[in-house]
């Protein structure tokens, strides 16, 4: 059994049409034994930019504490807030730092970047647990449920849903890929981030 | 500088890759598997069938380690030829099912590494799809995936064939089955979903069509591009093969 | 340990081994980073070298990338095509090109390709290999074209056409065949295409799309994508949900700030009395 089996839990993110959206379940396990079905795994960075960290529960509460610390320098030195894209290479220097003794984690981002003209863009990203980095224009996934999720998406995605479209979309995608997986499940929440809202619900699922 | 002592030894099992699907309806049932066999980063072929016509009436996929897949085929032909010398018809498909389980249990210590399904039509005219493991354990189900892209598909065929995790509109309730038109839809959909995200599916794709005696279901058969009929009896129950173009990297 | 200071010096971080050797004396094995399976080609022709590349990035038998990049800018006039742990690829190619553009401000000269063959080579011997990057590393400088391949444990070759990979014996067979001295642009080009081609459609650690670059003396020009021959079919059926299929417990909207507008009440003086 792996080490990035042992607790547990999924996270995917999808694009829409100006719009962006994350998911993950709320399990945390020892193993077969579920602990907590209230186990976060989706945080907020900026406004507009939600990082998912699926893997060891200790490397997922180590490295949102960390990533909250390198943003705030950021933010401090820069002035300004921090770019998706930006940010995505920081979690996968972070992540390199430790190539020979890594953090047990699988980053899922998901953000809108500012285009010029005052729009915005959404982006997505994912990283293995060294920080080779996964910019995909649809989907990306991480954690135990992956090989389901990787299904699922592939059947169900398609470009430039609505936000109340993608909800749909992706909430339909982590619910069936978790209840294929022994080690994921026991409660799903879902981030819908748009231009001027983010709208976060938690499922109705199987707690089994 | 002593040596320990060195076990070698013969692995007398392979994984060939490849991935089979078989879903029943009302009054059919579709018998699919792609059609590339595999080892390891090398493709042994691009066509090797892993679905095979056993009656009229019942088609048996088999998928893991290809040679016991095609030698257990071989054997549950002889039965079937047997038993129809024997009994003057052809074995009914829930038999055939039980048959499957004890010929692979007999081997229960040196095991067909095959996962197999066996889709057909009931006695009772009703699609039927039975799904095994390497020893033998077996259950009737409306619906499963098989072998290397089992867990890209099984997910996705729970959300639309059973309807899962979906809440009908209100005042209305999701359809027992489905119609043979959207489940050969979703098969093809379920393959090449499987070939984008997995190296070991791909090349072709190769569905059987199960059809119940006088079945309305025919209809939905007329049009589709280079269909073919396989049926050899006059029974009533038919069976077609239609055969598409997967991603070849 | 980790380390007292907030700022985490240059280079690898170790800190985690001693916990993560305990996990793997237990029976926790090292999770699988992602590799790129691959094929990656180069080859010399009359003006200069093609390099080639696949786009698949595999996670075990899973396609994690369908179009990932693996040919990584060293200078303007030196690329390196990278297999093996993606990761690895990725940063060390980012480390040298860095260091690559820091000795040519230093030494006033443009930078050869030599000399990253030489820094790629001692830094993968010094890690013995535990960095994962196999590469084709190509281009044109004052000397002339130069093509050279380094394994992991950074031994290196130079040749007039090399291929690395799962996919490099399927691209090494077109090579054999195909390659002849001094070809013309076109045909280098279309030899490349095959040879990623070959590595495409019979391995199964490469797929989707051909990469390609072109480097001569005076000019470096990139073919993301030059071919593209397995693009997705449209699927059979529209997999939109009604809009209130998924059942939800409690939901919670939160406004961001789309728009600034700051007004300054009482003039721009600060108020001095």
């Amino acid at each position: 059994m792996s080490i990035m089996e042992y607790n547990g839990g999924s996270v995917v993110a999808m694009v829409g049409k100006d719009c962006v959206a994350i998911a993950s379940d709320l399990r945390l396990g020892n193993q077969a034994l579920g602990i907590s079905s209230n186990f976060q795994k989706i945080f907020p960075i900026t406004d507009r930019i939600y990082l998912g960290l699926p893997g060891l529960a200790t490397d997922v509460t180590t490295l949102r504490e960390r990533f909250r610390f390198r943003v705030n320098m950021y933010t401090i030195k820069e002035e300004r807030e921090i770019e998706p894209e930006t940010f995505a290479h920081l979690v996968s220097s972070t992540l390199y730092e430790h190539r020979f003794g890594p953090y047990f984690v699988e980053p899922v981002m998901a953000g809108l970047s500012k285009t010029p003209s005052g729009g915005v863009k959404p982006f997505i990203a994912a990283t293995d647990l060294i920080g080779c980095l996964n910019f995909a224009k649809d989907f990306v996934v991480a954690g135990t449920a992956s090989s389901k999720l990787y299904g699922v998406a592939e059947g169900l995605w398609e470009p430039d849903l609505e936000a109340e479209d993608l909800f749909e979309t992706i909430s339909q995608t982590l619910l069936n890929a978790v209840d294929r997986d022994a080690y994921s499940g026991w409660g799903c929440i879902v981030h819908v981030i748009t231009k001027d809202k983010v709208v976060t619900r938690t499922l109705k699922g199987r707690m089994d | 500088m002593t040596q320990r002592p060195q076990q070698h030894s013969f692995n007398p099992y392979t994984e060939n890759g490849g991935t089979i699907l078989a879903i029943a309806g009302a009054d059919f049932s579709v018998i699919a598997g792609d059609t590339r066999q595999s080892e390891g980063y090398s493709i042994q072929t691009r066509y090797a069938p892993k679905v095979f016509r056993l009656t009229d009436k019942a088609v048996l996929a088999v998928n893991g380690f290809a040679a016991d897949g095609n030698m257990f085929v071989k054997k549950v032909r002889q039965r079937l030829e047997w038993y129809r010398h024997a009994h003057s018809k052809d074995m009914p498909i829930r038999a055939i099912a039980r048959l499957i389980q004890t010929m692979l249990y007999a081997r229960r210590f040196f095991p067909y590494y095959v996962y197999n399904i066996l889709g057909g039509i009931e006695e009772d005219g009703t699609g039927a799809v039975y799904s095994f493991d390497p020893v033998g354990s077996y259950e009737r189900e409306a619906c499963r995936a098989a072998g290397a892209a089992q867990s890209l598909m099984q997910p996705f065929l729970d959300n639309q064939i059973y309807f899962k995790n979906q809440t009908p509109a209100p005042g209305t309730s999701f359809p027992q089955h489905l119609p043979l038109n959207t489940v050969l839809s979703l098969v093809i959909d379920s393959f090449t979903g499987a070939t984008e995200r997995h190296i070991e599916v791909g090349d072709s794709l190769e569905m059987y069509v199960v059809l119940a005696r006088e079945s309305p279901s025919i209809q939905a058969l007329q049009n589709i591009v280079g269909i073919q009929e396989r049926t050899s009896t006059a029974d009533g129950e038919r069976i077609f093969v239609i055969r598409r173009d997967l991603k070849k990297d | 340990m980790s380390s007292s200071s907030i700022y985490s010096p240059p280079g690898f971080d170790f800190s985690n081994q001693l916990r993560n050797n305990f996990m793997l004396q237990k029976g926790l094995p090292l999770p699988k980073a992602t590799s790129t399976g691959t094929t990656i080609v180069g080859c010399l022709f009359k003006d200069g070298i093609v390099l080639g590349a696949d786009t698949r990035a595999t996670e075990g038998p899973i396609v994690a990338d369908k179009n990932c990049e693996k040919i990584h800018y060293i200078t303007e006039s030196i690329r390196c095509c990278g297999a093996g742990t993606a990761a690895d690829t990725e940063f060390t190619t980012a480390l040298i090109s860095s260091n690559m553009e820091m000795h040519a401000l230093q030494t006033g000269r443009k930078p050869r390709v030599v000399t990253a063959m030489t820094m790629l080579k001692q830094m993968l011997f010094r890690y013995q290999g535990q960095v994962g990057a196999a590469l084709v590393l190509g281009g044109v400088d004052a000397t002339g074209a130069h093509l050279f391949t380094i394994h992991p444990h950074g031994s290196t070759d130079k040749l007039p056409y090399v291929t690395m990979g799962s996919g490099s014996l399927a691209a090494m067979a077109v090579f054999e065949s195909g390659w002849k001295p001094n070809m013309e642009r076109e045909d280098a080009l279309n030899l490349v295409k095959l040879a990623i081609a070959a590595g495409i459609f019979n391995d199964l650690g490469s797929g989707s799309n051909i990469d390609a670059c072109i480097i001569t003396a005076n000019n470096t020009e990139m073919l993301r994508n030059v071919e593209m021959p397995n693009v997705r079919v449209q699927k059979e059926r529209d997999y939109k949900f009604r809009r209130g299929t998924t059942a939800w417990k409690k939901e919670d909207v939160r406004k961001l700030i789309v728009e600034e507008q700051t007004l300054l009440i009482g003039g721009d003086e600060m108020d001095t009395s």
